[in-house]
């Protein structure tokens, strides 16, 4: 019955292990700001976030791009700051959550989730609301179906997709309106 | 801590009346901090030296670590230290030590106590690391060497050996003694039906993986950081495992990611951080990772068989139900799975019969609506069967055999609106459109069905402290060291005080997920706006009560003479009940006292004379609309409405957000949620959010939630039951339900994947 391995050993438990990485500076914009960062080449965008700079708005809520906390904007395009390594963004423009509102004044999603109680815990909200600041961006939503649709890479285990939609489209319909009443 | 975007309704200032706030649907006091990314978690407390653990978990299910090879991963630069049961410092050896506010009957779990296996995934190391990325990385060099033993994870066979617990758990009932003869009346019956049941393993998943972060300090003391839905839980468990005393362990978790019962207990993150921090004397963070969020408890594997009988006419004549749910080897997880069939219907002859078995993996946890979640659609699955099997609407079968006294214990209900709610809910639906015969509405190739079921669960209440303080200025503090993981507590607390004192919400803030503050249960089962709102209730009547008798007393006030209950309270006044122009500020009464504060802390408890002689309940009626795609067996859930009798609401706003969320819940437990084993290997394999499917945006429609006016004096000072489980009891009997009607096929294993329908 004795079993002499587990995957804790798998592959390259024999040979000896590769040491660790050396440091790479990276250089990148953060909602405005210029920042270069001492990272080791397997930092997540997301754990350089949080970890380096202290930047927890952006969550982790799997680390494997199957939940969607993690997104933010890289020049301008919803991603999952999890699958993407610090040293990939050099030079890029990255837009988080605390990088949304101006001063005291919320960004528009950011008052419609609020208004509409889009979220319960909060802790998929921060990449709820950029995934929408990048889907409305895309401009392919038209019916609550397609936000629903659009939105399905963010989970919410609250359960809060209904108040989500609705705050959403309540943007959709203020931004239609300003730019000549499109539907 | 807490920001105040909520800016009053000018009109609500002058016009000020009492009770201006309950009942009102103000926005989340924390919105702000939480759509801002504001709102710290326990894994977002950063501090200089942070070293970051990891967990090695087991690879088998049941049998020992032989040897345990840390050297490659000690080897590393930057590694700190590799805890295993072999370097672990001493720890208690008697369980009591290890038992928290949640604890079943039994051995609480130990992590890295020996070198046993218990179950699948168990953590058996610990890396400790400079960063997160070394610790995650030296945690696969460790090399481990099991001799595994037979180990059983499939509940068909170990039923086999099934027993019946005891009172193993707090606020487990065991089911009632059999009335009548259930099983003669069921052969008897005119017309009846004998259905099995199988319910999945499923797993909390909330958003925000267990973590916690533990800042030591200096002197010894440590602060924490937890996922916990109960901060002093938290801290009991860590004082009485390391051996530390109170003063030297404070807890703070402001914030909390989601739970739905997986915080009820201290999870391994939790030891594993400490135990860091305390050997290594720096501050640790240890965070699971989401296939690490399937290694601890979980809604437990039932097999139910519902058997009912009745007369021609409907009614009830029989009623059994039966129920075997899994546990650990270790402890007793219990839940009330089967008294619920005593108790919702009218019926002379019951038979309900609860077992566990025991399987080689982590003891099962409470998960939203413990028990009810499982053993209430398998008795309104079977009372649809029936209704069909009759000829007769199921809402006519349920209205026929309603009953208002418990028939479990003879008692009255102190309150039960469910008549409104099948009233309410179905209007709003329009269940009265409904075709009856199954496949007999449809679109092109979608068959529609709609169904509907009842729901349920217990109004609780435990005893809760809250502090209050209030300033000359007329702001308020209020706190209690609850836990707030979503449903709003910091919103709904703050309202109370603010609805008492006659204060605006912006004056007002509530603190909580502290362990300086007083003391508070654990938050789960529906009872914390019960139990947590009657203490702030209660400080806050303290409070009120004393500055009116201050009010009164003031020889040249206008309020001297009066009474105080001649007063009201409103727009930070205390005004005249009969002349509201005689009126003080809060502020003037103060000063007119020379108190620059005025605190007071107070404690609910229960109304246990009248609780006793009463059922106390929450009830719900569920009605679903589905579509099924005839030729893929898709199942899309487009309209369900969910009309709730749970007292007094609070918030509607936030309350209507915990319904919607946990009728999606109830999506995901009927058609999507399922814990899967190998059972060679006796572990979980579908332990991630790619493999284990919860309802997505894409999966949920209109749902429309209503709360139906309920009176009740008995369930607690605010007449408030709490809303955090029953929405989810029922829906997913609401949708099996509709499903039979859409497609004739009665299914009764949950979830309802694609396979059963087409397969069926």
């Amino acid at each position: 019955m004795s079993q002499p391995t587990g995957p804790a050993s798998q592959g390259h438990a024999h040979k000896q292990p590769a040491p660790p990485p050396d440091l790479m500076d990276v250089t990148l914009t953060i909602n405005g700001s210029r920042k270069t960062l001492r990272v080791a080449p397997w930092t997540s965008l997301l754990d350089a976030l949080r970890l380096h700079l202290d930047m927890t708005g952006t969550k982790k809520g799997c680390d494997h791009g199957q939940c969607g906390a993690c997104t933010v904007l890289v020049d301008g395009r919803r991603i999952n700051s999890c699958l993407t390594l610090a040293v990939m963004a050099e030079g890029r423009t990255v837009t988080t959550i605390e990088g949304l509102a101006s001063g005291d004044a919320l960004h528009p999603l950011q008052e419609a989730f609020v208004e509409h109680d889009a979220f319960q815990c909060g802790y998929c909200t921060p990449g709820q609301i950029c995934s929408a600041v990048g889907m409305l961006e895309e401009g392919h939503a038209r019916t609550d179906d397609d936000i629903r649709e659009l939105m399905s890479g963010n989970l919410c285990r609250c359960g809060a997709y209904p108040n989500i939609v609705a705050a959403i489209r309540q943007v959709m319909d203020s931004q239609a309106q300003k730019d000549g009443g499109k539907p | 801590m807490i920001a105040k975007p909520t800016i009053p309704d000018p009109l609500e200032r002058s016009n000020p009346r009492p009770g201006a706030q309950i009942g009102k649907p103000v926005s989340r006091v924390d919105g702000r901090l939480k759509v801002t990314g504001g709102a710290k978690y326990a894994a977002e407390f950063n501090t200089p030296g942070l070293a970051h653990g990891y967990i090695v978990s087991s690879a088998i299910a049941r049998g020992r670590i032989l040897a345990i090879d840390t050297s490659k991963a000690l080897a590393l630069p930057g590694v700190f230290q590799v805890f295993t049961h072999q370097n672990r410092p001493s720890l208690p050896w008697f369980d009591r030590k290890w038992k928290d506010d949640d604890a079943p009957k039994g051995s609480p779990f130990r992590p890295l106590y020996d070198a046993t296996i218990h179950h699948a995934l168990q953590p058996i190391a610990l890396v400790v690391a400079e960063s997160f990325e070394l610790a995650r990385y030296a945690a696969r060099l460790i090399h481990v060497t099991y001799e595994a033993d037979e180990h059983q994870t499939d509940l068909h066979a170990a039923s086999a050996d099934a027993f019946t617990p005891g009172k193993d758990k707090g606020g487990f009932q065991p089911p009632p003694k059999p009335r009548g003869d259930a099983d003669k009346a069921l052969a008897e019956a005119e017309v009846s039906v004998d259905l099995d049941f199988t319910q999945a393993v499923e797993h909390h998943n909330p958003m925000e993986m267990h973590a916690s972060t533990v800042i030591y300090h200096n002197d010894g003391t440590l602060t924490v950081h937890d996922k916990t839905q109960g901060p002093i839980n938290t801290q009991t468990y860590v004082c009485n495992v390391f051996d530390l005393s109170k003063d030297a362990v404070r807890v703070i978790s402001p914030f909390v990611g989601g739970a739905f019962g997986s915080g009820l207990r201290p999870q391994h993150q939790l030891f594993m951080a400490v135990l860091a921090a305390t050997t290594l004397k720096r501050s640790v963070r240890v965070e699971l990772s989401r296939p690490q969020m399937f290694s601890f408890g979980h809604r437990p594997e039932a097999l139910q068989r519902v058997a009912l009988g009745a007369k021609k006419d409907g009614t009830l004549t029989a009623v059994i139900h039966e129920a075997v749910q899994e546990t650990s080897q270790t402890e007793n997880y219990v839940e009330v799975v089967v008294n619920w069939s005593g108790q919702q219907y009218k019926c002379d002859n019951v038979r309900l019969d609860y077992k566990l078995a025991r399987m080689d993996t982590h003891t099962p946890l409470d998960q939203r609506a413990p028990g009810a979640a499982t053993g209430v659609p398998a008795l309104e699955i079977a009372m649809d069967a029936l209704a069909a099997k009759l000829g007769m609407d199921p809402l006519e079968l349920r209205l026929k055999n309603y009953t208002e006294v418990d028939p479990n214990t003879g008692k009255p209900f102190s309150s039960k609106e469910l008549r409104a709610c099948f009233q309410q809910g179905a209007e709003r639906f329009g269940w009265h459109k409904r075709s009856h015969a199954p496949r007999s509405m449809r679109e092109g190739r979608q068959l529609i069905g709609w169904g509907m079921a009842t729901g349920v669960w217990d109004a609780m209440q435990g005893q809760a402290v809250a502090s209050a303080r209030l300033g000359i200025d007329g702001t308020l503090t209020v706190g209690s060291a609850t836990a707030d993981i979503g449903p709003g507590t910091y919103t709904a607390m703050t309202q109370i005080a603010a609805d008492i004192l006659g204060l605006p919400i912006d004056r007002v803030s509530f603190q909580l997920g502290d362990t300086n503050l007083p003391m508070a249960p654990l938050q789960g089962g529906s009872w914390t706006v019960s139990s947590v709102g009657s203490a702030v209730k209660a400080v806050c009547d303290r409070l009120r009560d004393k500055l009116a008798g201050l009010a009164v007393g003031l020889n040249d006030g206008p309020l001297k003479g009066l009474k105080a209950d001649d007063l009201h309270f409103a727009d930070g006044c205390l005004i005249a009940k009969s002349d509201p122009s005689w009126r003080l500020s809060i502020t003037e009464v103060m000063r007119a006292n020379d108190l620059l504060v005025l605190e007071d802390e107070a404690r609910s408890i229960p109304y246990y004379k009248s609780q006793m002689q009463h059922a106390l309940g929450t009830h719900s009626a569920i009605f679903a609309e589905v579509r099924v795609d005839e030729d893929l067996g898709t199942v899309q859930v487009t309209r369900v409405v969910s009309a709730v009798a749970a007292g007094r609401i609070i918030n509607p706003k936030t309350a209507r957000s915990q319904v919607l969320g946990a009728v999606v819940w109830g999506i995901g437990m009927a058609l999507e949620e399922e814990t899967m084993t190998d059972q060679r290997l006796g572990r979980f394999m579908n332990h991630d959010f790619g493999e284990y499917h919860i309802p997505v945006n894409a999966d949920v429609h209109d749902i429309d939630v209503i709360f139906v006016e309920e009176h009740d004096d008995i369930v607690n000072p605010l007449g408030a039951k709490g809303v955090g489980e029953i929405g989810i009891v029922g829906v997913p009997a609401a949708i099996a339900n509709a499903i039979y009607h859409a497609t004739g096929k009665r299914l009764c294993d949950l979830p309802i994947t694609v396979d059963k329908i087409l397969g069926a």
